[in-house]
């Protein structure tokens, strides 16, 4: 028990670090009708600019720069790349950011090597926040929550109580009204698009150290992302918010849970035969391939996602 | 409305020059190299075909293909190694993989095609890692990090056909191969085809005409299963092991890239760029260990600015070649040659000089278009950029030239059908932007989410 409130808050805190990606992109998505594949590979990038920062000055201005420089590479991309893909519709869009993610993870090993870098939490950042029925939670992880946090109202105040959120909001439903009123719709949307990627980036600069920063991360993170998006609801911030949340939460108690199929059935009294391999999952090998489970179970229940206002 | 023959003089010579070419093949290419080259690419074609039922055909962006061909593989390794207790022949064993597709298409199939669009391409992703996290947590079936591996040969065969020589084994998969890219052909020219490429076109429609969209997305996928399956099956008999690479994103990955850079607008596009791919991959990883690196350039470079493929290409300059207008174009292309491959030599400098930075931290010289150069030096670098980025701004001259060049061919061109209105040989023109994308069907569908 003591252990499942340690692994729920950590939950919480992998849930938000995947909701400072999920935002971004489902917020692009809904503003551009165009799926990102390449998100999860600002989150990289992030993670790897910070640990060069980190390198030279330290931690604290990786965590200020890093995201920056992310969503000055995010804006590139969309000025120079999608938006001329653009004209050749979805399918070409889509194509596009798939190889993206291909390339930044070659440049990346290219630069950096293929090897995991030694990113590490800064010194001021370790040690225990405080401790729980005998089992500490890290101060780190408690930062990891404050950013994302931080972040998150920043980002609602932004949308909601600035005249920029405005244009972006009304951009959103009526491109082509707000165009009229004489704003560059073009360029609302290359800010957008560096925006949700320099917010992938500041997840990737608190969450390279806390997990693991190296090539593959990108491509680890990449399809869960996917998977919130789908079933929080296509375009639903709130819906990528709650998908979020689940899906870290879940992901990380199921790992701390040792039990097999095999035990539960006995709890309950049901014999299965000992030998098969199906009973003999454990809940922790069942982890990986969860979220694909929940999604395809969205869809075939409930296809529009938790809180999409309309079929997916 | 005259159905048009559906043997004509012009569809036999093709497929008879095929059929020729895949019995011919071995007899050419006969070292052993050469010869398992020729099988893989065989094996590649029927994949990136089945891919392009999808992709193609019905407008369906799959992610996840590999499920259907790595499932394949892994059904024909399995039942070859139970041949005692279930004695298929060797030779029909393609079609257990075919099968395990096509069951998988039936499952998977309703759960994803209920839309098309960006969700389809989210859910085929979803499916794919899906399967391939599945494959590392039942090791009885996936045979865990060392796969499943199998022996083809089964005993004497008929005819004293065993499968043991590669040889055999090639004339296998030329058989499977040609079958399925006859009965994909087909089925292209099907009421079921036609109706695959109105529902990519326009959904709304072809529901007005009385189809349900939903349904035909769900056949092209099934049967595009079953071929991937048999490609699958073919790939478990040919290597005799199976991995859970085979289920992987990177085997997903690597069909999407033929098929997009062979050209998604053209039947024949995915076999181009199957066997392209293949060679490239085999040739480039060779003699380097940044290929992968090279090849995402490519397809991104190609997604870029050749978004119809090879075989967009191959349809422009055919009917600009049958007019006898080409000679116009080739001086212009002859002119961008030469800041391309200056691009592309400082591009290569550039990656294989950081790599050799990466890699081996103390050597100071390394070979490069056999010059010997310091990859740390301040000149190879300052080479490498100057080359790139002078050769950058000619070629972005010579691509105004060419441009140039296609309006004054497009012009000539039309004003002869104009001339020619009536001549019932004459192809019809089309648009040059038209031409130029060759998948810009999906441009219509525009902006799916306002609102």
């Amino acid at each position: 028990m003591q252990s499942a409130l340690i692994s729920l808050l950590n939950g919480v805190t992998y849930g938000l670090l995947l909701f400072m990606l999920s935002s971004g992109l489902t917020l692009i998505f809904s503003m551009m009708g165009i799926l990102n594949f390449a998100h999860a590979a600002f989150y990289m990038l992030g993670a790897y600019f910070a640990y060069q920062i980190s390198t030279y000055v330290g931690f604290w201005p990786g965590l200020v720069f890093a995201p920056l420089l992310v969503g000055v590479v995010g804006g590139l991309v969309e000025r120079y790349g999608i938006r001329k893909v653009h004209r050749y519709g979805h399918i070409a869009e889509l194509l596009f950011t798939f190889g993206l993610t291909f390339l930044f993870e070659e440049i990346v090993k290219l630069i950096w090597g293929k090897a995991t870098v030694d990113y590490r939490i800064p010194f001021s950042l370790e040690g225990s926040l405080f401790t729980l029925f005998n089992t500490s939670f890290p101060v780190y992880k408690g930062f990891m929550m404050l950013v994302s946090v931080g972040m998150l109202v920043a980002l609602y105040a932004l949308l909601t109580y600035t005249r920029i959120g405005l244009i972006v909001r009304a951009a959103l439903s009526r491109p082509e009204m707000v165009e009229a009123l004489g704003h560059n719709v073009p360029r609302v949307f290359t800010w957008t698009f560096a925006g949700g990627a320099a917010m992938a980036g500041l997840a990737g600069v608190i969450g390279g150290n806390a997990f693991v920063t190296e090539p593959g991360m990108a491509a680890a993170l990449g399809p869960i992302v996917f998977v919130i998006v789908v079933v929080g609801g296509l375009g639903s911030v709130v819906g990528a918010f709650a998908a979020s949340l689940l899906i870290g939460i879940l992901q990380t108690v199921m790992v701390s849970i040792d039990y097999s199929v095999l035990d539960i059935a006995r709890e309950i009294g049901v014999k299965l035969p000992p030998e098969a391999a199906l009973t003999r999952l454990s809940i922790t090998q069942l982890a990986p391939i969860m979220p694909y489970m929940l999604m395809v179970l969205m869809l075939i229940f409930r296809p529009r996602g938790l809180m999409g206002a309309r079929e997916t | 409305m005259i159905t048009p023959p559906l043997v004509t003089r012009r569809r036999l010579a093709v497929w008879g020059a095929f059929l020729a070419m895949l019995i011919a093949g071995p007899l050419i290419f006969n070292k052993g190299f050469a010869l398992s080259l020729l099988c893989q690419i065989g094996i590649m074609t029927v994949f990136a075909l089945s891919y392009n039922m999808l992709l193609g055909h019905t407008g369906l962006l799959s992610f996840g293909h590999a499920v259907y061909y790595g499932l394949g593989a892994f059904s024909t390794v399995h039942a070859l190694n139970m041949h005692a207790a279930l004695p298929i022949p060797v030779t029909l064993l393609p079609l257990v993989g075919g099968v395990a597709g096509l069951a998988l298409g039936v499952i998977f199939g309703y759960v994803s095609t209920k839309k098309a669009g960006t969700t389809f391409s989210m859910i085929s992703l979803g499916i794919g890692e899906m399967v391939a996290a599945m494959s590392l947590m039942f090791p009885a079936f996936f045979g865990g990090e060392g796969g499943i591996s199998g022996n083809r040969v089964t005993g004497a065969g008929l005819f004293g056909i065993t499968y043991g020589p590669q040889r055999q084994m090639y004339y296998l998969i030329a058989g499977w191969g040609f079958l399925s890219v006859l009965a994909m052909y087909a089925l292209s020219e099907t009421p079921l085809g036609r109706m695959a490429n109105a529902v990519r076109d326009n959904p709304e429609r072809s529901q007005f005409v009385g189809y349900n969209p939903q349904r035909v997305r769900f056949l092209m996928l099934v049967l595009s299963g079953f071929f991937a399956g048999v490609a699958g099956g073919l790939a478990a008999l040919n290597y005799e092991i199976v991995t859970a690479e085979t289920l992987s994103a990177h085997t997903s990955g690597a069909v999407i890239l033929m098929a997009v850079v062979g050209g998604v607008g053209q039947y024949y596009g995915p076999i181009i760029g199957a066997a392209l791919i293949t060679v490239l991959q085999i040739a480039v990883s060779s003699v380097t260990q940044a290929w992968m690196l090279y090849f995402g350039l490519f397809f991104v470079g190609m997604v870029l600015y050749v978004p119809g493929g090879i075989a967009s290409i191959i349809v422009r300059h055919e009917r600009v070649w049958s007019a006898g207008l080409l000679r116009r174009l080739v001086p212009t292309y002859l002119l961008a040659t030469v800041p391309a491959l200056v691009m592309t030599a400082g591009v290569v400098a550039m990656v294989e000089m950081a790599y050799a930075i990466v890699d081996s931290i103390g050597y100071t010289t390394m070979r490069l278009f056999g010059v010997l150069l310091n990859p740390k030096g301040l000149g190879p670098w300052a080479g490498a950029v100057l080359a790139l980025v002078v050769s950058a701004l000619l070629l972005r001259l010579a691509a105004r030239a060419i441009g140039a060049r296609w309006q004054d061919v497009n012009t000539e061109l039309l004003t002869r059908e104009k001339s020619h209105g009536d001549d019932a040989g004459a192809a019809p023109v089309r648009g040059v932007e038209e031409l130029r994308t060759g998948v810009d069907h999906q441009g219509s569908e525009s902006r799916s989410t306002s609102g």
